[in-house]
């Protein structure tokens, strides 16, 4: 590791998946094989007990971030190191990241009881020792996200689209992770469930130390919960920054639109200006810097000749030549 | 269907599941209408029962859910009496759902494309061929980039959002009357939801559709919908127009659901969260659903249940303006 304060390192981290039609259709229809870059040299640290946030429009590769980071996916190219674990059976070897799924229909089994679903990794990792110690366990996770010890014995399908999600952090929780990787953790949670998921991160994060990759569309949540925030754009990060000094300076033209383009409770806006031009294909990357078909400021060398990541004025990464 | 009837009609609706331990109730006396060419947001905790009223109006309640009293109509004719075949045909002729949980609407088995052409042969005589091209133009509009190749993907082949996308132009078309969006952009960002949020208020305005909006996001609510109704423990609390309720609240429920909204500014040690816990539906307490959480509630809310009364700008149920809570 580059430094024993790391719990996370991604090295030029890429993921290409094979999207061709299959064999027969390609040789009858005389079609190429096919690639989409989800993911394009990525590059970034977690410190230990803080908060990195992924944010950038649906499609720009976060979710596969993650399934690369939590080794659900395993990486084209590129290296991810975590610190070695502190506490628990695995001291010693690499942290372990448990993931909160965006799709909370995916990662429930319709078959279990929701206590045993939260059980299992209390059984797995052997955190509690007897049924009794486990049952009081599960009990307590369940209230901690705000539903109730007689929920255990219910089946997914019985409980709301937001209960379902609680479920699944609880279940995250159970295991008692170092390191969670949370994708789109409240986007299904109403406002004031989503506050008291959002306060209880935090005091996890402070009470245990607990290192969050976090991934939100949500600027006000990400804005409350991340120490950094990493902005990414067709496969690429483009921008990284503290997150005061991205809001304050976002220096990437697209951060600069993306923070604009933030509804408001206060003063809704009936007539958003959409993000000028339709968002690119990753089947089919523009040329040059991938942002310029919508960025305001392009030129002629954006066209031909991709930014490199390079050090931002203030701390962090930029990719853009225009960047100060 | 004539202009004047609305897209829905909503009277007194109460679902019920009868369990081992007795009969729950998951909505109760829940009634709503949306006019032709309006939205109508839906807004409430989770488990307030909001999915529950679309599943209940499409005629999708999980068994052994019941509707135990009330009416449905959709477009002037009564649904809720109908046999689970006419109602097959009511809701694929009229009613377009998005589901909140997008990959219950989709077969992992088939292309998206597949899926989306079938759908559209159904409802019109469009052959092969346009049924493709109107189902890429479909993609194209909810911003899928690449529509023309996208449209062979299956469905693990997409991201979140775009599966979520998928869903809405599976929903729109069969160029439905009514619209139940459940939660139709809780995974997308800002841009890409001013695109959806866009695209059914055109529905809305140039096909005349009605769209009842379940979400918990005040933001799409206040940018979207026309009149919106706050949903507590399987009641509707409070009705009316978006500026009244989301500026105005006169539920003491409404006014903390507002105050909990991250909001942009700087950041804050906690966000204000309405302290305790929505009832359980075998725990609702008796009189106002509301009195345990409640910093206004007196001695009649524990005794007497709010009804939903009329103002001169909305509806709402509360004892603090219907007699007093002393
Ligand atoms: N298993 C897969 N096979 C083929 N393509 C995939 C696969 N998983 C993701 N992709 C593609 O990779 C790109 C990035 O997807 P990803 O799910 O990472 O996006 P995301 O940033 O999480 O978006 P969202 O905000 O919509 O969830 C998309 O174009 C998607 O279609
Ligand atoms: N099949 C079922 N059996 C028993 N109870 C159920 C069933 N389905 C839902 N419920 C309960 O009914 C209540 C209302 O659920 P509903 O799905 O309508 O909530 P919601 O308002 O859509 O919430 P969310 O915002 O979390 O999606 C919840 O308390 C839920 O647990
Ligand atoms: S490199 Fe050029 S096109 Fe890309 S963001 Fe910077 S100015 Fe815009
Ligand atoms: S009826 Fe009473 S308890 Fe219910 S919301 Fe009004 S004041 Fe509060
Ligand atoms: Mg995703
Ligand atoms: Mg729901």
């Amino acid at each position: 590791m580059r430094s024993p304060d790391n719990a996370l390192e991604v090295d030029q981290l890429t993921r290409v998946f094979d999207v061709s039609a299959p064999w027969l259709n390609r040789v009858i229809d005389r079609k190429p094989k096919r690639y989409l870059r989800a993911v394009q040299d990525v590059t970034f640290t977690v410190r230990k007990g803080k908060c990195l946030a992924l944010v950038g429009e649906s499609g720009c590769g976060k979710s596969t971030v993650a399934r690369l980071v939590t080794g659900l996916y395993a990486p084209s190219e590129g290296a991810i190191l975590f610190a070695p674990a502190q506490k628990g059976a695995n001291s010693g070897k690499p942290m372990e990241a448990q993931m909160i799924f965006q799709d909370p229909h995916a990662s429930l089994n319709p078959r279990w009881r929701v206590g045993d679903i939260i059980a299992e990794p209390i059984r797995e990792f052997g955190l509690r020792d007897g049924n009794e110690a486990i049952a009081a366990r599960v009990a307590e996770l369940l209230r901690t996200v705000g539903l109730s010890p007689d929920d255990a014995g219910r089946y997914p399908h019985e409980f709301s689209g937001g209960q379902r999600q609680r479920i699944s952090i609880a279940r995250a929780l159970a295991s008692e992770p170092e390191f969670l990787v949370c994708d789109e953790p409240t986007s299904a949670l109403d406002v004031s469930v989503q506050a008291q998921i959002l306060n209880l991160m935090r005091k996890l994060q402070d009470e245990l130390g607990l290192t969050y990759l976090f991934i939100s569309h949500n600027l006000a949540v990400v804005r409350h919960m991340a120490d950094r925030i990493a902005v990414m754009y067709l496969g690429r990060i483009v921008e990284e920054a503290e997150t005061e000094a991205l809001f304050a300076d976002p220096q990437h033209p697209y951060t600069q639109l993306l923070l604009q383009t933030i509804p408001d409770v206060a003063s809704p806006n009936r007539n958003r200006e959409l993000m000028g031009g339709e968002p690119p294909s990753p089947l089919d990357p523009p040329k040059g810097c991938a942002f310029h078909p919508r960025c305001p400021l392009a030129a002629e060398r954006c066209r031909t000749s991709a930014p490199e990541v390079r050090a931002r004025q203030g701390g962090g990464t930029v990719a853009c030549h225009l960047a100060p | 269907m004539n202009s004047q009837t609305p897209a829905l009609e909503v009277k007194g609706l109460s679902v019920e599941f009868p369990t081992r331990k007795g009969v729950l109730t998951a909505l109760s006396d829940v009634s709503l209408t949306v006019e032709r060419g309006e939205i109508l947001g839906v807004v409430g905790e989770s488990g307030a029962g909001k999915s529950m009223t679309g599943m209940a109006v499409l005629g999708l309640l999980e068994p052994p859910g019941r509707i135990a009293a009330g009416e449905i109509r959709i477009g002037g004719q009564r649904t809720d009496n109908l046999s689970d075949a006419e109602m097959e045909t009511v809701r694929g002729r009229m009613v377009g759902a998005i589901f909140q949980d997008p990959l219950t609407s989709l077969n992992p088995l088939f292309s998206v494309g597949q899926q989306l052409t079938e759908t559209i042969r159904l409802h019109s005589d469009r052959n092969r061929a346009e049924a493709r091209a109107h189902a890429i133009g479909l993609l194209k509009q909810v911003g899928i980039p690449g529509a023309d190749e996208r449209i062979d993907h299956y469905p693990h082949q997409f991201s979140g959002g775009m599966r979520q996308r998928v869903v809405i132009a599976l929903a729109l078309a069969g160029n439905p009357q009514l619209i139940i969006a459940d939660e139709p952009t809780t995974a997308l960002d800002v841009s890409i939801q001013a695109q959806i949020t866009t695209l059914l208020r055109t529905l809305c305005r140039e096909h005349g559709a009605g769209v009842m909006l379940v979400t918990h996001d005040m933001g799409v609510i206040a940018e979207t919908a026309d009149r919106v109704a706050v949903m507590y423990a399987g009641r509707v609390i409070e009705v009316g127009l978006v500026e009244e309720v989301l500026n105005k609240p006169k539920h003491p429920y409404t006014r903390g659901l507002m105050g909990s909204i991250p909001a942009l500014g700087a950041r804050v040690e906690r966000l204000t969260q309405i302290d305790g816990a929505m009832p359980r539906l075998n725990a609702i307490p008796p009189g106002c659903a509301f009195n345990p959480r409640c910093s206004e509630a007196g001695a009649r809310c524990r005794e007497v249940r709010p009804a939903l009364v009329a103002n001169a700008r909305g509806s709402v149920a509360c004892l603090v303006h219907d007699g007093g809570v002393a």
